[in-house]
């Protein structure tokens, strides 16, 4: 006999969720949140980053509502369909530094790999590249785990401190809300221009960020496991979720005149280039900052959106990996390596070097494979 | 040959590694693979019956007890 999983788990589910993220995204773009960047959870950590002051970029310092309404969403669906459980234990500190270089090759490239879809609908070909890098660090990723690596087992804790996830959220859904100053020059900071500047009104952002978070959760939405499994397993399932919510959002670009294509938008009167929205042309840097972020994606388990979702349902490895990214927002602007930046071509080397060095020394003998 | 699988608190795909490794190369039987969260029940069972197993589960003391058939 087979057991019925429901419609979530199914594979009309997970094509309805990617379409839906699609179009809220698109809509998120159309109501004020930045060009192709309706939802980027690398680049509104960093928003939120800055908001806090750890990184003092004043571009793009906003407490983004949409982080902990995700965290609440999810920790909602969690609840409500009893599966709830608060772990931890594995391995936390390796996962805070794959966060940190997740978030670092992510700033590289300008947007983790939601926003790479976003890019791509609405026509951003530089995302083609960034695309290209994200498969090739999955798939290094997927060596390693055919060699049998592994981070170690979590502990099922007891749910005694399990509220401190919620609790966190709704602390930043309350500043975001009231947007309090602690003094003249002191948090919480907000840009007044720049992409940071750029938001939708924060009831539509809490409403999209928990409807997102609820139906991810449920159907384990996972751009980087999309990738994986179609590379380790010839699975679809993830897969045909990413490429609805690509077609969601350029359908939803088109009809709303966001579609602008070209590596670049052309150039100006005076003959400078217009660079696309948030981007810059220079391959290796896309393409390497985003092999990075994959890489660093598949040896934690997921990409940044699952980490964030896998939050709210008690996950507390997960949030180390969230609390790495906030890090690495913070390291990529203090240390000028974002984007096209002169130190990026370094975070870049150097992450790459640490992650491959923690994705061998995590190989235990006898191995998955 | 092991008939039960334990996956508790791992990552994924790691669970889901580990079940189809176990698969490969049996051509019937029955497999129990625990799990502690229902992520894994759904990758686990999905990807068995691609391999052409049925798969049922049941929650126990917090946990999931995942049986696979052919």
């Amino acid at each position: 006999m087979k057991q019925k999983l429901g419609f979530f788990a199914s594979r009309w589910g997970i094509v309805v969720v990617g379409a839906l993220i699609g179009v809220i995204a698109v809509s998120l773009q159309k109501m004020g949140n930045p060009a192709n960047m309706g939802i980027c959870m690398a680049c509104f950590l960093r928003d939120v980053a800055g908001a806090l002051g750890l990184h003092r970029a004043a571009m793009v310092q906003y407490l983004r509502p949409e982080i902990p309404a995700f965290i609440l969403g999810s920790f909602v669906a969690a609840l409500s369909f009893g599966e709830f459980r608060f772990r931890t234990g594995s391995a936390p500190i390796i996962r805070f530094a794959l966060g940190m270089f997740a978030m670092i090759g992510a700033l590289i490239f300008l947007g983790c790999p939601w926003r790479a879809l976003l890019r791509l609908a609405g026509g951003d070909w530089n995302a083609i590249v960034g695309i290209a890098g994200l498969i090739v660090g999955v798939s290094v990723g997927v060596l390693f785990l055919r060699k049998g690596y592994s981070l170690g087992r979590s502990q099922h804790e007891n749910n005694r401190f399990a509220w401190l996830i919620p609790l966190a959220a709704a602390v930043l859904v309350i500043l975001a809300v009231f947007y309090p100053s602690f003094g003249d020059k002191m948090a919480l900071f907000r840009s007044i221009e720049g992409p940071g500047s750029k938001a939708a009104p924060i009831l539509v952002s809490l409403g999209a960020g928990l409807i997102i978070g609820f139906v991810a959760q449920r159907t384990r939405f996972c751009t980087m496991g999309a990738i994986r499994d179609v590379v380790l397993m010839n699975d679809w399932h993830l897969a045909s979720g990413v490429i609805a919510l690509l077609a969601a959002a350029f359908g939803a670009n088109l009809l709303f005149g966001q579609f602008h294509p070209g590596f670049t938008l052309g150039v100006d009167e005076a003959g400078k280039v217009i660079s696309q929205p948030a981007a810059h042309t220079v391959w290796y840097l896309n393409f390497g900052g985003m092999a990075l972020a994959g890489l660093s994606f598949s040896l934690a388990g997921g990409c940044p959106g699952r980490q964030i979702f896998l939050t709210g349902e008690g996950d507390g490895d997960a949030a180390v990996f969230v609390l790495g990214m906030l890090t690495g927002a913070a390291v990529s602007h203090n240390f000028n390596a974002v984007g096209s930046a002169p130190f990026a071509v370094w975070a870049m080397g150097i992450g790459l070097a640490v992650v491959l060095l923690i994705g061998f020394l995590s190989i235990e003998k006898g191995g998955n494979a | 040959m092991t008939n039960t699988i334990d996956a508790r608190g791992l990552s994924c795909p790691q669970p889901v590694i580990m079940t189809r490794d176990a698969l490969k190369g049996r051509k019937a039987g029955r497999i129990t693979v625990l799990v502690d969260t229902m992520t894994q029940v759904y990758n686990i069972s999905r990807s068995a019956e691609k391999l052409g197993w049925t798969a049922n589960h049941e929650e126990k003391d917090d946990q999931f007890v995942i049986t696979l058939e052919k």
